[in-house]
C-alpha cells in the first residue's frame, strides 16, 4: 500500500469503496475492452446490492465504462451521459457465491463486438482486485504496470515471456497463473515495477501460445 | 512499504537526521520509484483537491436521502456572529469538517483521508490554520506526508475501512493522522508526532460504524468534528509534553483487537447502533 492510497484518491463523494472503487472497476474493465464500451450488463453482489444504490455505486460503474475516473464530477449523471451517448447497460442484483462483499460482475461489449466478462471487488480506499477474467480466476489490482496474457496452457510459454521481460529490463513485481484446466485455456497476470513499452507487448504476440495480450498501464485509472 | 510501525518511521527519521515527514517521502521515493519532485507534485494536488474541496462547499444541496446538507452553513454563520463557546478558530475547524462531510454525501469532489467517510477531519484543521495564515501550502504539504505515514502504518497494523474495524478504523485513523500533522506544524518532534497520534486513535477506541440506513451520512457528519477537535486537543497534548503512556504502535494493535471482535452489525452494515434506533428504523427512504 502506498501513501496515496490513504491520502487519496481526489473522489466523487459519498464512499471510497462503494462510489470511487466501483468506478474504478467500471474504468478498469472499460480499458481492459480496448475500445468504447456499446453494451454493458452489470450485476451488484452483497453490500454493492445492498447499499449501491444510496452510495451511487450503479452511476459510478456506468460512469467507470464510459471512461470517467473517480474523481469525475459528472458521475452522478452518468446514467444520462450513457443514454445520450448511446452506451445500453442493464443493471440486476446478483449473488456470487464466495465473492467480497463489495463485488461487481461485468460483461461488456465493445463497438466491434469484442466481450469482456470481468468480477472485480471494491477492497476499501478506493483499490480494487479483479477476481475473476472471461471465465478465470485472477487477482490483480491493476496499481502497477499488468499484463494480462490470454494462452494456451502449454510448457515455455512462462519462460517466453519472462526472457522477452529480462531482455528488456523490466523487472516482475508479482506474477501469477492460472488455467480453466491443464493444456486448456489460462492467464497470466504479470504486475512489473516498471512500465512495459509498446514495443515488447508487439514482440510478446510472437510466443508460441500466446492467445491475446492485454496492457494495463499502473495507476491507469 | 517499509515501515510496519511508528517507531520504525520516528528511527528512520532519527538516523538520517531528517524530519519525520521526510522519512515517509523517502520512503515513498524508494517504494514507487519516483523522484522527490515526482512526489511532492502529487502531495500538492491533493493539498490543492482539498482547498477546491473546501471552497466548493455548497449549503444549499441536500444529500439524494434528504438527511443531511446545510449543517456546515448554519455553523458558519453561527460563527459569524462572533459568539461561539469553543472561540473562532475551532468553530473554523468544526465548520469545514461539517462541509467536507456534507459535500461528500452530496456527491460533490473531496480527498478520501483515509477514506470518504472520514474526508473532513484531516482538511478541516489544516485549512483552518492555512486561513490564518500560520502554515503555508509548502508546510501544509509536509503535514499530509506526517499524516499519510501515520495512516499507513495503521492501515498495514490495523485496518483503514469501517467494514473491517469500525469507525474508530475510518475516523479514529483520520484523528490520529491530523494530529501528528497538527504537531508537526506546531514545531513538535518526531516523538511527540506519534504521542498525538496515539492518543487521538486511543480516545476514539471503540467507536462503531453504524450507519443509518448504510449511507455515509448519519452519524458520518458529524463523526468528522469529532474527529477533528479530538485531533486538536491531542497535538496541543503532545505539543505541552503529554505522552501516550500506551506506547502507540501497540494502540494501533489495541485497535486492531478492538475491531476484529466487534459485532459485524456494528461494522458497515447498518444494523447496529443508531441505525438500529427506531427513527432510522421508522425512515422511509
Amino acid at each position: 500500500m502506498y501513501i496515496f492510497d490513504i491520502l487519496g484518491p481526489v473522489m466523487v463523494g459519498p464512499s471510497s469503496s462503494h462510489t470511487a472503487g466501483a468506478g474504478r472497476i467500471g474504468c478498469t474493465a472499460a480499458a481492459l475492452l480496448g475500445e468504447r464500451v456499446a453494451e454493458a450488463k452489470i450485476g451488484l453482489h452483497g453490500s454493492f446490492a445492498a447499499t449501491g444504490k444510496g452510495h451511487g455505486t450503479d452511476r459510478a460503474l456506468v460512469a467507470g465504462l464510459l471512461g470517467m475516473r473517480p474523481d469525475d464530477m459528472r458521475i452522478p449523471e452518468s446514467f444520462e451521459i450513457a443514454r445520450r451517448e448511446q452506451m445500453k447497460f442493464e443493471i440486476c442484483e446478483m449473488q456470487i457465491s464466495g465473492a467480497h462483499p463489495n463485488t461487481a460482475y461485468l460483461k461488456i461489449k465493445g463497438e466491434s463486438g469484442k466481450v469482456l466478462e470481468m468480477e472485480a471487488a471494491s477492497v476499501g480506499g478506493g483499490r480494487i482486485r479483479i477476481s475473476r477474467l472471461d471465465g478465470i480466476d485472477v487477482s490483480c489490482s491493476g496499481d502497477k504496470p499488468t499484463l494480462i496474457l490470454n494462452n494456451v496452457d502449454q510448457p515455455g510459454f512462462v519462460a517466453g515471456v519472462t526472457t522477452l521481460l529480462a531482455q528488456n529490463s523490466v523487472n516482475i513485481a508479482t506474477m501469477n497463473l492460472y488455467r480453466d484446466k491443464r493444456g486448456g485455456n489460462a492467464v497470466t497476470v504479470i504486475e512489473s515495477d516498471q512500465e512495459i513499452p509498446e514495443k515488447i507487448i508487439q514482440e510478446m504476440k510472437m510466443v508460441p501460445g500466446l492467445l491475446k495480450v492485454t496492457y494495463l498501464k499502473g495507476g491507469d485509472v | 512499504m517499509a515501515y510496519r510501525s511508528l517507531q520504525e518511521i520516528t528511527e528512520a527519521a532519527g538516523k538520517q537526521q531528517v524530519p519525520f515527514w521526510r522519512a515517509v517521502l523517502l520512503d515513498d521515493m524508494q517504494e514507487r520509484t519516483v523522484s522527490e519532485e515526482e512526489s511532492i507534485h502529487m502531495m500538492h494536488n491533493m493539498w490543492s483537491a482539498m482547498l477546491d474541496a473546501g471552497a466548493a462547499y455548497d449549503g444549499t444541496l441536500r444529500s439524494g436521502s434528504g438527511l443531511v446538507g446545510g449543517m456546515g452553513q448554519q455553523m458558519e454563520e453561527y460563527r459569524r456572529q462572533g459568539n461561539t463557546l469553543c472561540g473562532d478558530f475551532v468553530a473554523r475547524v468544526i465548520q469545514t469538517a461539517l462541509q467536507m462531510g456534507e459535500s461528500n454525501a452530496c456527491m460533490k469532489r473531496i480527498v478520501a483521508a483515509p477514506t470518504a467517510g472520514a474526508c473532513g477531519v484531516l482538511p478541516a484543521v489544516l485549512i483552518a490554520l492555512y486561513q490564518d495564515g500560520r502554515i503555508s501550502d509548502e508546510m501544509a504539504v509536509e503535514s499530509l506526508y506526517v499524516a499519510a505515514g501515520i495512516g499507513q502504518v495503521i492501515a498495514e497494523r490495523a485496518f483503514i475501512a469501517g467494514a473491517a474495524g469500525g469507525c474508530q478504523a475510518e475516523v479514529g485513523s483520520a484523528s490520529a493522522m491530523a494530529s501528528g500533522a497538527l504537531v508537526h506544524l506546531g514545531g513538535g518532534t518526531s516523538e511527540q508526532i506519534i504521542h498525538a497520534a496515539g492518543m487521538a486513535l486511543k480516545n476514539l477506541l471503540g467507536l462503531v460504524c453504524d450507519p443509518v440506513a448504510g449511507l455515509v451520512e448519519i452519524p458520518c457528519v458529524k463523526r468528522n468534528v469529532a474527529g477533528a477537535v479530538n485531533a486538536l486537543a491531542c497535538a496541543d497534548m503532545a505539543l505541552a509534553g503529554i505522552t501516550s503512556r500506551i506506547p502507540p504502535d501497540q494502540v494501533i494493535d489495541a485497535m486492531k483487537e478492538i475491531g476484529e471482535t466487534m459485532h459485524v452489525s456494528l461494522r458497515e452494515t447498518g444494523e447496529g447502533g443508531v441505525a438500529n434506533s427506531p427513527w432510522a428504523r421508522d425512515l422511509r427512504l
